[in-house]
């Protein structure tokens, strides 16, 4: 029976199959503004493919996804330009520079470029803007796709170990903006191998 | 449509099915080249060499056929997501690229008396060759992927873009050989068919139709067979 | 509605210009394949000029076809392709930006070309403008069939191979009607047909191509 807050974003015994085998099924969640999943398990338990799932990437086995009770797979569309997907690559083109990524990342989400400057800044990368993308090291990279998620407003944010590559401060940096965005009404889904602090989430523990 | 989506469903209407197929396709060999050969009259130009045309044409029917009736399998596969289609589809596939490389063989064999050469970019001929390549390249996309299933769905669009593409295909290659070629020389698709002509020539069609039918229900089962494999395979080392 | 759409644009461009050497080797290769046609069947300018139509067209094809590759694969490894698919415009016009693009650093420099290739060739005069003409309306469309084969190709273990067996049977018609307007308005018999023809090709692929090309995108990213 729906709660007296009914869940923002919601999974209805979801499977999830990866070339004739069952990765995992019967899997659901449900969250409320502000919330955050937590995926945790060994590596190729199915964490990615559950999130490329939540980003409407990857077609459900079975089960259904909800957004405010409606059906996600009814509207694709709609549901994309509701997120953020921070997967394992960073989107990066090696030649163009810092700043040309993010503001073409930025506006092909739909966004304007009034975030970009303090998107360059929660991540640390004022210094580094004009900088080819082939310059800059994998824990810059990151923190360029990172930048992302503030550049351009989004209310879901699916994030795939989005601490790799990253030294302690840049990780207190991504814990702060996942915060304010939490703060803010949005809800955050990652896996992380515990890299990342984030309080009070819900827990999801995958088994090889 | 998702009547026969259940493989065990599938299993069996095909087992009703093959014994009529396979048994009218071996009655109806003997009876068509008995009559292609035999009682077909020759033709006054080509003489005895017109009974190739008995295999070639019903050949290159089916080629057309088996590629509509894969187009429609991968168009069942991708919209309604119906996994017995694919399977059919990829079975359909290899026959269809067999009876265009009989189509093929046959037109070249007729050719070299009738052309005096073994290859003549005639209208028709081209076009089943084109067709050909087609035929390679869904079965080359099939096999391209560690991922059955992500090879299955992408050949099943190249499949689409196929068909409609081959009557663009169809209608540019009759252009091109009408620009190219002098309009006097015995045509590969021939003026018109004398009706003592198309009894034999129906006779071998059923009879391809029936064998496809057969052979197309042997493939799928073998491919049932080898998934099943697949996942009993699986199955033990997820348990071991 | 189009301001993603020009973003990709305008960043595909900028990304040709900054990678130049990758982008003029298809020209590159059209103008070196085509200067071997004179050892491999003489020089006589009769012979040259017969089969300069054909030539040109049939390298122009081909070059399309070697920098198919250029369209999705780096954005498909690094996992812009996945931000493309979550864009804030349908995938199915995005893919129209790339191809749009991709056309632009690349069919539309055969097109320039074209004029001096045809001088090569010994053609006629009319030549260098026939032959620009109908590659402008011809090289388009295999841009637009082309992508499909290669987003087809994506994570596929013998891609490369592949996306001539995939795509040159498709492109068969363009290459006919491409021919036969150039040769037909040089002999003076009118190639007005031939380029309706070729334009209507243009113009069903762009409608149906990017359909067929995002579903293959989509298929690559599961």
């Amino acid at each position: 029976m729906p709660s007296a807050e009914p869940a923002l974003f919601a999974a209805q015994a979801l499977a999830c199959a990866r070339g004739g085998r069952l990765v995992f099924e019967e899997l659901s969640f449900a969250l409320a503004p502000g919330e955050a999943l937590l995926l945790r398990g060994p590596n190729g338990c199915g964490k990615s493919s559950l999130l490329r799932m939540l980003a409407g990437l990857l077609r459900p086995a079975g089960g259904r996804l909800l957004w405010e009770g409606e059906a996600v797979a009814a509207d694709l569309p709609a549901h994309h330009v509701r997120l953020h997907y921070v997967g394992h690559g960073n989107a990066i083109a090696t030649t163009l520079t810092a700043e040309e990524n993010l503001a073409f990342s930025t506006e092909l989400l739909g966004g304007t470029g009034e975030h970009l400057a303090a998107a360059l800044a929660a991540f640390d990368l004022e210094s580094l803007a004009s900088s080819p993308g082939r310059f800059l090291s994998a824990g810059q990279r990151r923190r360029l796709a990172l930048a992302r998620l503030v550049a351009a407003p989004r209310k879901l944010w699916l994030l795939d170990e989005p601490g790799v590559g990253l030294d302690r401060a840049s990780r207190a940096r991504l814990e702060a903006a996942i915060g304010a965005h939490r703060a803010a009404g949005g809800i955050c889904v990652l896996a992380t191998h515990g890299d990342v602090a984030v309080p009070d989430p819900l827990v999801i523990d995958f088994h090889g | 449509m998702h009547f026969l989506a259940n493989p065990l469903r599938f299993q069996r209407i095909a087992d009703a099915v093959f014994p009529w197929a396979a048994g009218g396709a071996a009655l109806l060999a003997p009876l068509a080249l008995w009559l292609a050969l035999v009682v077909a009259p020759p033709d006054y130009q080509q003489g005895e060499a017109v009974r190739i045309m008995y295999v070639h044409v019903p050949a290159a029917w089916m080629a057309m056929f088996v590629y509509l009736c894969v187009a429609a399998g991968s168009a069942a596969g991708l919209i309604w997501r119906h996994p017995m289609a694919e399977v059919a589809a990829r079975a359909a596939a290899p026959i269809g690229a067999c009876f265009t490389a009989i189509a093929l063989f046959t037109g070249s064999v007729w050719g070299k008396p009738m052309w005096g050469t073994w290859w003549v970019w005639d209208a028709r001929l081209t076009s089943v060759l084109i067709l050909f390549f087609l035929y390679l390249g869904y079965m080359a996309l099939h096999d391209a992927f560690e991922d059955p299933q992500r090879g299955a769905r992408a050949a099943s669009i190249l499949g689409l873009v196929g068909l409609v593409n081959l009557p663009v295909i169809k209608f540019s290659v009759d252009w091109w050989n009408t620009l190219h070629q002098p309009a006097s020389i015995v045509r590969l698709d021939g003026p018109t068919i004398d009706p003592s002509m198309l009894w034999p020539l129906f006779t071998m069609m059923g009879f391809f139709k029936l064998f496809f039918v057969a052979v197309l229900v042997l493939r799928i089962r073998a491919q049932l067979a080898e998934r099943r494999l697949a996942n009993l395979r699986l199955g033990a080392e997820g348990r071991a | 509605m189009m301001r993603p759409l020009l973003a990709v644009l305008r960043r595909d461009l900028r990304l040709a210009r900054r990678r130049a050497g990758e982008t003029l080797l298809g020209v590159l290769f059209f103008v070196l394949a085509l200067s071997l046609f004179p050892f491999g069947v003489g020089p006589a300018p009769d012979i040259l000029a017969r089969i300069g139509g054909g030539v040109i067209w049939v390298l122009a094809l081909l070059s399309v076809l070697l920098s198919l590759d250029r369209l999705w694969q780096s954005d498909f490894e690094d996992g812009s392709l996945e931000q493309l698919a979550l864009a804030a415009v349908p995938l199915e016009l995005v893919v129209l930006a790339k191809c749009a693009a991709h056309w632009l650093s690349g069919g539309l420099l055969l097109v320039l070309v074209a004029p001096l290739l045809a001088v090569l060739m010994a053609m006629p005069a009319e030549a260098m403008l026939v032959l620009p003409l109908t590659l402008l309306l011809g090289t388009p469309t295999l841009t637009l069939v082309g992508s499909i084969g290669a987003a087809l190709l994506l994570g596929a273990r013998r891609g490369g191979a592949l996306v001539a067996l995939l795509v040159l049977p498709l492109y068969i018609p363009v290459l006919i009607f491409g021919v036969s307007a150039a040769e037909g308005a040089l002999m003076g018999l009118g190639g007005t047909a031939q380029l309706l023809i070729l334009g209507a090709m243009l113009l069903v692929s762009a409608a149906l191509a990017p359909f067929a090309a995002a579903a293959a995108l989509r298929l690559a990213l599961e």
